[in-house]
């Protein structure tokens, strides 16, 4: 009973937290609106924006962007953080031909996690946009589904296809006994090195979490694309296939390249499944991954500090790219 | 004519068998855990879960693994990750909108390199930031005696702040499309910048804060790393659960496969319930 009635506390705790907070976040700005009134005219003109502002730039900046600082500043400070160390985290990393391996995974995961779910997206929206508006909305939501769960919950769902019991145990392993339905043998498949045959087991959860993503994303850019141009394309002979490749998917290009963005940042930072599956054992680990490792088993700030500085580093183009996107995105409207 | 029309019916056909084949293959994996979770425990060690399906007759079903799971806590995790969820995705919506209404309509020096910025750090990773602030939490606990690490109001700030960059965005592109000329009458007829905010704008801009609220109520209750550094073992979350289930081998799959339906409920109802909105939700946010 000790437990329930523990559970029962907190559901009054956070009941009287959303009651206190959404009071208080409105009290806040309240009071801004307040003092900024008191104010001569010409100060409330410059300070109007400010008091909406305000409370988003100090949650900001206290939790987002001087942490991020502190972390790079760490990167150069040993395993407490106490004396600084230069770069030697740093050239302690590029020296390991463990880390090594790890870029190179996430190089992987880039390479073909965001082209294959674009890829899948592209299929699911064209053949669902072909049969129907009844059975189009019942199979997009099967596939969009997983998109709702969590990492650690795909990390189950696919560990128990993936399966492989004790040798002389019946195979209740959906792929295991897939492989030997078709005369292979059945293996340990997310301890298997070869070729990162297991990291690729890994990106096939993660694709699988997203492609629904995609297909929502294409199938709303293909269904917008003029009839007419397609028509056009029948008229002149072209088939299924040339109208596809040549007249839709060139007229979703933006479609697709935000899906693949997003995609590659997604990836880019990919944590959960690994931890949930191999915990980065057998070559699977990852930069999100040995951040975690380095922190919470081995406790060296600097060094994971170091990993964390690497990941902004390698994300920090597509930051460019994402305003990019954004200003041309209001230049549309 | 007819010909055309075969055709067409021809491809619809061929459509829905290669996209029912992929509905298939992609709901097999989820299927497979839910079977195994309600099947007897010696069943599902002796046998694959699709021989459950191809004879459900000659089965035992039995909720045993989910009694196990609930035993071992799970529904006592599902209370915290509500009571951490709906916080966290209430308050990053009021300051995101407060914001966002400050970006839309009114004017201010250096809007677009803040607004720019904002864009920048919607990319920027989580871990980036997660030991400077936990170690800050920790001094405070030291110094001032605030205990917010092992609270739940330690993920609501950090999960708010994370969320501000997207919200704002989402709020912002919505509230661009909003009639300028229903807030200059305002204006003229003596209201506020703040009096509009809270009786004009908030309430028109309710379809994006919807949509926004509820990928970011599933971003939450999905969030491992959050609920592990800053509120722990003490009030585990499912996903901190699920883990800790799934690194029982002992036990077999089947408290596992009970435990990750527990954690998919949530998830699932949300999701099929208001999934127009989630969708829009998507749309409009696809940067995260």
């Amino acid at each position: 009973m000790g437990r329930s009635e523990f559970a029962f506390g907190d559901i009054f705790v956070g009941i009287a937290a959303i009651i206190i907070g959404a009071v208080a976040s409105w009290g806040i700005y309240w009071l801004l609106n307040f003092l900024v009134t008191r104010l001569p005219a010409k100060w409330q003109e410059k300070l109007r924006a400010v008091s909406f502002l305000l409370p988003a730039a100090v949650l900001l900046i206290l939790i987002s962007v001087l942490p991020l600082l502190q972390t790079i500043a760490w990167s150069f400070f040993d395993k407490k953080a106490k004396n600084f160390i230069g770069f030697e985290n740093y050239t302690t990393l590029f020296t390991d031909p463990r880390f090594l391996q790890i870029l190179f995974n996430n190089f992987l995961w880039v390479a073909f996690v965001p082209a294959i779910t674009v890829g899948f997206g592209l299929v699911f929206a064209n053949l669902s946009n072909n049969v129907g508006p009844k059975r189009e909305k019942v199979m997009k939501s099967l596939i969009f589904m997983p998109m709702s769960i969590s990492f650690v919950a795909a990390g189950t769902i696919w560990g128990y296809a993936y399966d492989y019991p004790a040798p002389g145990r019946p195979k209740t392993g959906l792929v295991n006994a897939i492989i030997e339905l078709f005369g292979g043998t059945a293996q340990p498949l997310l301890t298997i090195e070869e070729g990162h045959l297991n990291s690729f087991l890994l990106m096939i959860v993660v694709i699988w979490l997203n492609a629904g993503f995609s297909m929502v994303m294409l199938s709303a850019a293909i269904k917008a694309v003029p009839e007419e141009t397609i028509e056009a394309a029948r008229i002149d002979g072209a088939g299924p296939l040339k109208i596809f490749l040549r007249v839709i998917v060139p007229q979703v290009r933006g479609t697709i390249m935000a899906v693949f963005i997003t995609t590659v940042i997604g990836v880019m930072k990919i944590f959960d499944v690994i931890l949930a599956m191999t915990g980065g054992n057998f070559n699977t680990s990852v930069l999100g991954y040995e951040y975690y490792r380095l922190f919470f088993v081995e406790s060296n700030v600097g060094g994971s500090a170091a990993v964390v500085t690497i990941l902004c580093i390698i994300i920090a183009p597509l930051m460019w790219l994402q305003i990019r996107t954004a200003r041309h995105q209001e230049e549309i409207r | 004519m007819n010909v055309v029309l075969n055709k067409l019916r021809n491809a619809r056909l061929g459509s829905t068998f290669i996209l029912l084949f992929l509905v298939v293959v992609w709901s097999a994996p989820t299927l497979g855990l839910l079977i195994t979770a309600l099947r007897d425990r010696d069943e599902a060690a002796a046998s694959g879960w699709w021989t459950a399906v191809a004879d459900p007759f000659n089965q035992i079903w039995s909720s045993a693994s989910f009694d196990k799971a609930i035993e071992g806590g799970m529904l006592t995790s599902l209370l915290n990750t509500l009571v951490i969820s709906i916080p966290a995705t209430i308050l990053p919506i009021i300051i995101a909108a407060n914001a966002a209404y400050a970006f839309t309509f009114i004017e201010f020096k250096g809007r677009e390199v803040l607004f720019a910025s904002l864009v920048a750090l919607m990319v920027l990773p989580l871990q980036s930031a997660l030991i400077p602030v936990l170690k800050a939490m920790v001094w405070l606990k030291k110094t001032f005696g605030i205990e917010l690490v092992g609270n739940f109001a330690s993920a609501w700030i950090v999960h708010a702040a994370f969320a501000l960059p997207l919200a704002i965005y989402i709020l912002r592109n919505f509230m661009m499309t909003l009639p300028v000329s229903l807030i200059e009458a305002a204006r003229i007829d003596g209201a506020s910048y703040y009096q509009i905010f809270w009786k004009l704008v908030l309430p028109m801009s309710i379809p994006s804060i919807a949509s926004f609220a509820i990928f970011q109520f599933l971003w939450v209750w999905n969030d491992y790393l959050i609920a592990f550094v800053f509120v722990g073992e003490q009030k585990s979350v499912m996903t901190y659960k699920l883990l800790r289930l799934l690194g029982q081998y002992g036990d077999g799959w089947q408290t596992v496969a009970a435990g990750s339906f527990i954690a998919l409920i949530v998830p699932l109802i949300v999701f099929f319930a208001l999934q127009r909105f989630f969708v829009r939700g998507l749309t409009a946010g696809a940067v995260k």
